[in-house]
């Protein structure tokens, strides 16, 4: 058995690879066409990361001018219509571009075929394609707010986006309707490859946590994603044609509108906070000592919230006219959802429990990622509840609470997936204290952002407004001050992670001592085709021996 | 231990001589599978994933359909009424036939017939552009009838066509008087968005079909060349699901948009 790198630095055993280099999936080929046209899902895997990282450096500068207008009560910086622009931006570029592909299409696309044993996904064509959509989509999107800007807010609600918008918001529409088959294209491979390209022995209740979230979030790409392409072509239908399908003045309902679009974008709020859920599930785990506490609870409880994600779309239409019958059937619903997120936050406490944790800087990822998403999915709960939907329903309680779960989630999520692959996928160690320091600046910054948004929400300052009471302006100072440190948090990783890619120490290839194929069977960086041979799995994934045999396993 | 080469479990076995790298391979086995199995289950359960994912496409636009047809139950048996049945049937037959064929074409390349492919994917073709004429001639009529849901769109005018059985030329614009009738009567607006809606889902299933041919006509010229074979023919039967379910979808769009309401009550 493996031990982690701090033990093995304590026993003073070098944790580095001192061998020659390898042939490696980086260096096999060099040349700029080598990766634009390269099919092996390790770079595609990359070059999302890459090309993620800039949309969410740009969504994070949207970011940073909507705090810093909102440090004043008067609208004093940007004008209505200009801020109106700015927070569109932000989140049309957040959601579609980063949050949604965030996991699947970089960890996802990397880790998977290594940890089925495959030596590539099922598609590598469609998976390169399904790359270039994103970048055309990203394409279309940028230009829309170059010529100009859309103000619909990402939801593009009738009749303001049809009737009350420029044509800008074709623009977009047309970028996200691209998008979209990329993250169709991405779901029906990854589903295809964990139906069909296990190692041998690798059954359904072997496969790591992060395989089976991943199966849960493909489920959902390929069902929800469809219903918002054929909603945004009806829009842009009725801008084009001047058929009134969602305006009412043409016999129309723009509430039809809503329901289709929540149809897809409840269920994208699934799309990313369950892969992080599956990467939480591998950190605990790993770095617990201990096999996960309910392992069928857990994967189950992934395919639920697939399932109920789909039940639950009216929630955020409370407000908007819909019948109360139909209020009461989807609060319900919705709090039902609690119990499979609610297993996973009991299984991870289980896990750890008696476990003997080691504190290396993914593990605070981890931490920080399971006291978000508890915040987060236990406000949901005051949002599904009729009553008091009714007083937050638009406030800045429901912006705090959808960051929690899609930021403190999805986005810290992903974080510690990148600490903890980063030596898989780069072959090099990052500076430890930097990461910690990160973790510490994320979760603080967060925090300091966003609780005080609660706060003002709940006294009722609406969302989506440039100027707010005078006295609302101690949160709101508060929440721009977070969001600095939030940004220092992000941008320090991008910097010391970077780096190491390149010039850290080598990492072996299980510096964790963890347990799945990706792993134990694959150098670090992996070969070009992932394995020597084919791996055959005989055992079930997180085999940790408890605590008394660590003594056994430092004396190999 | 991390440095120790012997691994066990889950921690993956190496097996020997199960496959080396490049080697041994047939060409008609992607390099990423174990073998001509897996790949062809693998391109299989792909198509039915696709479709799936075709499916709620489809299911937007039937949703939004449904939503409106519950609304304007009896505007949307007018504007029904409006259209052909006995076209839509015909072309119902048509399609069935042209599904015969695709699965005859399937049957080809399972037992390796490369030339009996290219025949019963070119007869599907015709049928299919069969289908795609008697829509074009109905079409051409919507339009003159001034059904087509655009600024010239006149429901009471084409409710007097179709009432009087006429089959006028196309002119940019109908009578005035139409015009004046349709701003006095709210019905029209359901009746636009009913033919809105028949133009969108018959639009976008014609659009499948075009792009059907597309695919097809590329397989055509793999399958004259001799590409297929007994242990790889996915392609072909992928395009035979795909064209399978283009089908499927039309057999719900003809009940619907044809025959809503009693067409012989409503006259
Ligand atoms: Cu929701």
């Amino acid at each position: 058995m493996s031990t982690t790198v701090s033990e093995l630095k304590a026993k003073g055993v070098p944790f580095v690879n001192n061998e020659p280099s390898k042939v490696t999936y980086l260096n096999h080929e060099n040349t700029v066409a080598s990766w634009l046209l390269t099919l092996d899902h390790k770079r595609i895997g990359v070059m999302y990361l890459i090309s993620m990282t800039f949309m969410f450096l740009l969504g994070g500068i949207f970011a940073g001018i909507i705090r810093a207008e909102l440090i004043t009560p008067k609208g004093d910086m940007l004008s209505s219509d200009f801020y109106n622009k700015t927070f569109t931006a932000h989140g049309v570029i957040m959601v579609f571009f980063v949050l949604i592909p965030a996991v699947p299409a970089s960890l996802g696309n990397f880790i998977m075929p290594l940890m089925l044993g495959a030596k590539d996904v099922a598609f590598p064509r469609l998976n390169l394609m399904s790359w270039y959509l994103y970048v055309i989509g990203a394409v279309f999107t940028l230009l829309a707010m170059l010529l100009g800007g859309v103000d619909t807010g990402w939801t593009f609600y009738t009749p303001l986006s049809s009737t009350y918008s420029n044509g800008n918001v074709m623009v977009v529409a047309a970028g996200l309707f691209i998008l979209g088959f990329s993250s169709i294209l991405t779901g029906l491979n990854f589903i295809v490859t964990i139906h069909r390209m296990r190692a041998p022995g690798l059954t359904w209740f072997r496969l790591p946590l992060f395989v089976w979230a991943l199966y849960a979030t493909s489920i959902i790409q390929l069902l929800g994603t469809p219903v918002i392409a054929i909603t945004l072509s009806l829009l842009g239908l009725e801008r084009v044609l001047g058929v009134g399908i969602f305006d009412p003045r043409l016999g129309g309902d723009p509430i039809l509108f809503q329901h289709l679009f929540w149809f897809y974008s409840h269920p994208a709020v699934y799309i990313m906070i369950l892969p992080p859920l599956g990467v939480a599930s591998e950190l605990v785990t790993t770095f617990s000592r201990k096999p996960i506490f309910g392992y069928q609870m857990i994967a189950g409880s992934s395919l639920a919230i697939a399932i109920f994600s789909f039940i639950v779309w009216a929630h955020h239409m409370f407000t908007s006219g819909i019948s109360p019958y139909a209020a009461m059937f989807f609060s319900l619903l919705t709090f039902s959802v609690a119990i499979p997120s609610g297993i996973k936050v009991f299984t991870w406490l289980g896990t750890m429990w008696r476990g003997s944790i080691v504190n290396d800087s993914p593990m605070w990822f981890a931490y920080g990622f399971i006291g978000l998403f508890t915040i987060g999915g236990l406000t949901g709960l005051f949002l599904s509840t009729l009553g008091t939907d009714i007083h937050l329903h638009d406030t800045y309680f429901v912006v705090a609470h959808f960051h929690y779960v899609m930021v403190g989630g999805a986005i810290v999520g992903l974080m510690g997936g990148l600490h903890f692959w980063w030596p898989k996928m780069f072959g090099r160690m990052y500076n430890e204290p930097l990461a910690k320091l990160s973790a510490f600046f994320v979760f603080a910054g967060f925090n300091l952002t966003f609780f005080p948004q609660f706060l003002l929400g709940y006294l009722g300052m609406p969302r989506r407004y440039h100027e707010y009471p005078a006295e609302m302006q101690v949160m709101n100072v508060f929440s721009t001050a977070g969001a600095l440190v939030l940004g220092l948090g992000y941008i320090m990783p991008m910097i010391y992670l970077t780096y190491a890619a390149f010039w850290g120490p080598k990492a072996s290839k299980n510096p964790w001592g963890a347990t799945t194929l990706d792993w134990t069977a694959t150098d670090s960086p992996p070969t070009p085709h992932n394995f020597e041979g084919q791996p055959v799995v005989t055992e079930e994934p997180y085999h940790y021996k408890s605590t008394e045999n660590k003594e056994h396993a430092l004396a190999h | 231990m991390h440095t120790d080469t012997k691994v066990t479990g889950h921690s993956g076995q190496v097996q020997a001589g199960g496959h080396d790298v490049g080697h041994g391979h047939a060409s008609d086995l992607a390099h990423h599978f174990e073998n001509h199995y897996q790949q062809h289950e693998a391109g299989n359960l792909g198509m039915w994933m696709f479709l799936s994912t075709e499916v709620l496409f489809f299911g937007g636009m039937f949703g939004a359909y449904t939503v409106y047809r519950y609304k304007f139950e009896k505007v949307f048996e007018q504007a029904s009424n409006i259209l052909d049945p006995l076209l839509g049937g015909i072309n119902t037959i048509i399609l069935l036939f042209s599904s015969v064929t695709m699965a005859l074409a399937v049957r080809s390349a399972q037992q390796g017939k490369g030339k009996a492919i290219v025949g019963w994917m070119a007869a599907t073709i015709i049928f299919g552009l069969a289908f795609l004429g008697v829509k074009a001639f109905e079409w051409k009529h919507d339009f003159a009838i001034h059904v087509f849901p655009t600024k010239d769109f006149c429901w009471s005018y084409a409710r007097e066509m179709h009432k009087t059985h006429q089959h006028p030329e196309y002119k940019p614009n109908a009578p005035a008087k139409f015009y004046e009738e349709d701003a006095k009567n709210p019905e029209s607006k359901q009746g636009k968005l009913f033919f809105f809606l028949y133009f969108t889902m018959t639009g976008l299933h014609g659009l499948h079909m075009i792009i059907g041919f597309g695919i097809m006509a590329v397989i055509m010229v793999y399958a004259w060349n001799g590409y297929y074979t007994k242990n790889y023919f996915v392609p072909v039967e992928s395009v035979g699901l795909y064209w399978h379910f283009v089908d499927l979808v039309w057999i719900f769009l003809y009940p619907l948009l044809y025959l809503l309401g009693a067409h012989l009550a409503s006259h």
